[in-house]
């Protein structure tokens, strides 16, 4: 037992110093690829490894090899803040990804912003970038943007007078914030605001209520995970009319596997252009780019692309793109070069930072897309 | 038992925490000793309830959360100073202790377990949809302590890793010290009797309910403390702290190093916040190596690693 350890822990020591001992440009990754959050970091990780060999085999940066560390924080924010520690401390990396969740971004943050080394959110809160932070900048869109993307749409169809039904977890709970917070601004009412906690099993009482409220047009349910699935089959068999709108936390196939296709019919979600790589049009800025991704990733993996592990790939080419212009490895000099970035397409939409504006996306990013027979189809 | 002389154990406790710096690499090992001083905090005080008084509890976390909440949320509502609010919150740990105390130490064995795990949730549960109050799953900033600027005017300067890592340092020793104290007082043997039999300890005047309680508001107000300090040292809190991975995790160190045995508690609590930093490339096999490591500690040294290891060292085995 004891010579095992012992090899064990040698074996491991002398994997660590091989690998450092061909780095160049070290990146550092924290994301949650275990744990209740392994949905959102799976993919990311997964995204990343994939993307730096891609690079590494095409010459790296700037003709330097890439070598990636990643740590599995299990989204725990205590683990991320060591984890993002080790990264600076131990591993000296120059930039940090990661962060999948909000509560792992705060952690990670603080590391970053007073280190001094970049560091690029996978997490949605608006929070991160608001105020801005001068090493910290995030990649997926807000849940205000998708509260604004979801009153647009109602606003075009005449819908004025809204229910909404929102998960109680870190997602459902500060999108729902959100969407009332902009409501007002699209002329939109909410007129019922019923809530679940994600591991309920059914939702019939609220939309109950929220059947019998009067003038209800339409349904909005900010969520992740099963609760929206859940929703969506308990709207379909209380029969209730009005359209329902999702959050962009539930667009992958996942959710209408698990809704069934029967039900989810004609539900209107805001998501990323990865969703609908078949159907973009030949011209779309974001066709090649996501394409290319989706069909690298799914023949690597034998799975579908997810809009998650989307946010890491526009991340690292963020990151990749911001080192290749800095011609340097000098972390401040990456974040410059970081808010420098102008026009950089990604799968989730558009990049332009500045120094006001840290994630550099706008609504045009989202994309209104319609679950029709089992499918997507983006709703023009 | 033998608990050697209580200078001896505190002596090899603070000469591990000055001498272990000169090995340090790098900052990132000041904090992972932040950690373990954290962590083997909230286990001394889990040695207290299990260890001397032979109760149980699963909640513990819930207390932590408690201690971590009320550094996050008395500054910015009352304006308190943090290192206020981590009196405040171990106040308020053991007020609840004291309350919630009474009713569930009449219960034994797995009701007792239960019970407590029911706190647990309950205080988890509160912090995570008392949404507009601690920003629910999403968390909160904590107000930094403050004491780091404080010594930096003095010429001290410590950097943040430093700075904690001796900070977590001295509470645990100071924690250590109470607990030794303790141990070899009068409440403390009464504690121990009540362990080893409540009949006869009742028999021969112990009164067993009241000593059960002080056991179980000490160890609520350790674990407060070490919520505290988790907080201030991170910046950053959320709900869960006060989850029951967290108390499992806490009860996990407690037995895997020995449960009478406070060096033998604080070991453990080293070996599972270190096992993780460690199996980074196995990330995926973590939990598979801690349940093994577990089952393992459980079958061979059933009293944990420390006690087990120092009677076999003496020649007396099991």
């Amino acid at each position: 037992m004891k010579s095992f350890t012992t090899t064990a822990l040698a074996t491991l020591i002398a994997v660590g110093a091989v690998s450092a001992a061909q780095a160049e440009i070290r990146i550092g990754v924290s994301v949650a690829a275990t744990g209740p959050a392994a949905f959102l970091g799976d993919p990311e990780a997964k995204t990343i490894e994939m993307l730096v060999e891609e690079l590494n085999a095409n010459g790296g940066i700037n003709g330097e090899q890439v070598e990636l560390i990643v740590y599995d924080d299990g989204a725990d924010p205590n683990k991320a803040r060591t984890f993002a520690t080790r990264l600076v401390e131990d591993d000296e990396v120059v930039a940090i990804i990661g962060g999948s969740t909000t509560g792992t971004t705060m952690s990670i943050m603080d590391v970053a912003q007073e280190e001094g080394i970049p560091f690029i959110s996978l997490a949605g809160a608006i929070a991160i970038i608001d105020p801005v932070r001068e090493y910290v900048f995030k990649t997926p869109h807000t849940d205000r943007m998708a509260c604004e993307k979801i009153f647009t749409d109602m606003q075009a169809r005449g819908i004025s007078k809204v229910g909404m039904i929102s998960g109680t977890d870190g997602f459902g709970a500060s999108m729902q914030a959100q969407c009332k917070d902009v409501a007002g601004n699209f002329g939109v009412e909410i007129v019922a605001d019923e809530t679940y906690g994600p591991q309920d099993a059914d939702m019939t009482p609220q939309l109950t209520r929220i059947k019998n409220t009067d003038g209800v047009q339409a349904l909005l349910n900010p969520g992740f995970g099963q609760g929206p699935a859940i929703v969506t089959r308990n709207v379909h068999q209380l029969g209730i009319e009005q359209p329902l709108y999702q959050s962009h936390g539930v667009a992958s196939d996942g959710f209408i596997k698990l809704a069934g296709a029967e039900a989810a019919e004609g539900v209107r979600l805001p998501g990323t252009a990865l969703l609908i790589a078949e159907l973009l049009q030949e011209g779309d800025a974001q066709r090649e780019v996501v394409q290319g991704y989706k069909a690298a990733y799914e023949a690597k993996y034998g799975e579908s692309v997810s809009t998650f592990g989307g946010y890491a790939h526009d991340a690292f080419a963020l990151m990749v793109d911001a080192i290749a212009r800095a011609g340097s490895d000098d972390p401040a000099e990456i974040r410059n070069a970081l808010e420098a970035t102008a026009g950089l397409v990604g799968t989730t939409g558009t990049y332009t930072f500045s120094a006001q504006d840290h994630l550099g996306l706008d609504l045009s990013a989202f994309r209104m897309l319609e679950i029709t027979n089992g499918g997507w189809s983006a709703v023009e | 038992m033998n608990m050697q002389s209580k200078w001896t154990q505190i002596a090899i406790l603070v000469a591990l925490i000055v001498i272990l710096p000169v090995f340090f690499p790098s900052g990132y090992y000041y904090r992972v000793g932040a950690l373990i001083f954290v962590n083997a905090l909230s286990v001394v005080g889990l040695v207290i309830l299990i260890g001397f008084a032979g109760q149980i509890s699963l909640g513990h976390a819930g207390f932590a959360g408690i201690g971590a909440f009320s550094c996050a949320l008395l500054p910015v509502h009352f304006g308190l100073h943090p290192a206020i609010a981590v009196l405040v919150g171990a106040l308020l740990s053991a007020l609840i202790a004291g309350m919630i105390g009474r009713p569930i130490l009449r219960l034994q064995g797995y009701y007792l377990a239960v019970a407590t795990l029911g706190f647990g949730v309950l205080m988890s549960m509160v912090l995570t949809n008392e949404r507009e109050l601690t920003g629910g799953p999403d968390g909160m900033r904590v107000a930094d302590l403050g004491l780091r600027e404080v010594l930096r005017d003095m010429g001290l300067k410590l950097s943040g890793g430093e700075f904690w890592y001796a900070m977590c340092g001295l509470v645990l020793v100071i924690g250590v010290w109470v607990a030794l104290n303790l141990y070899n007082s009068p409440t403390g043997r009464a504690m121990r009797a009540l362990h080893g039999s409540e009949v006869a300890a009742r028999t021969v005047g112990i009164d067993v309910a009241s000593k059960k309680l002080q056991a179980f508001v000490i160890s609520a107000i350790y674990a407060s403390v070490a919520g505290s300090l988790l907080a201030l040292q991170n910046g950053f809190i959320t709900p869960d702290v006060a989850g029951f991975m967290h108390s499992i995790e806490m009860v996990t160190m407690t037995v895997l190093g020995g449960v009478g045995s406070i060096l033998g508690a604080i070991l453990g609590a080293a070996i599972l916040t270190l096992l993780p930093q460690v199996l980074t490339v196995f990330a995926e096999y973590e939990q598979l190596v801690l349940g093994a490591v577990m089952i393992l500690v459980m079958i061979f040294l059933p009293r944990g690693l420390l006690p087990s290891i120092a009677a076999k060292l003496r020649g007396r085995g099991e």
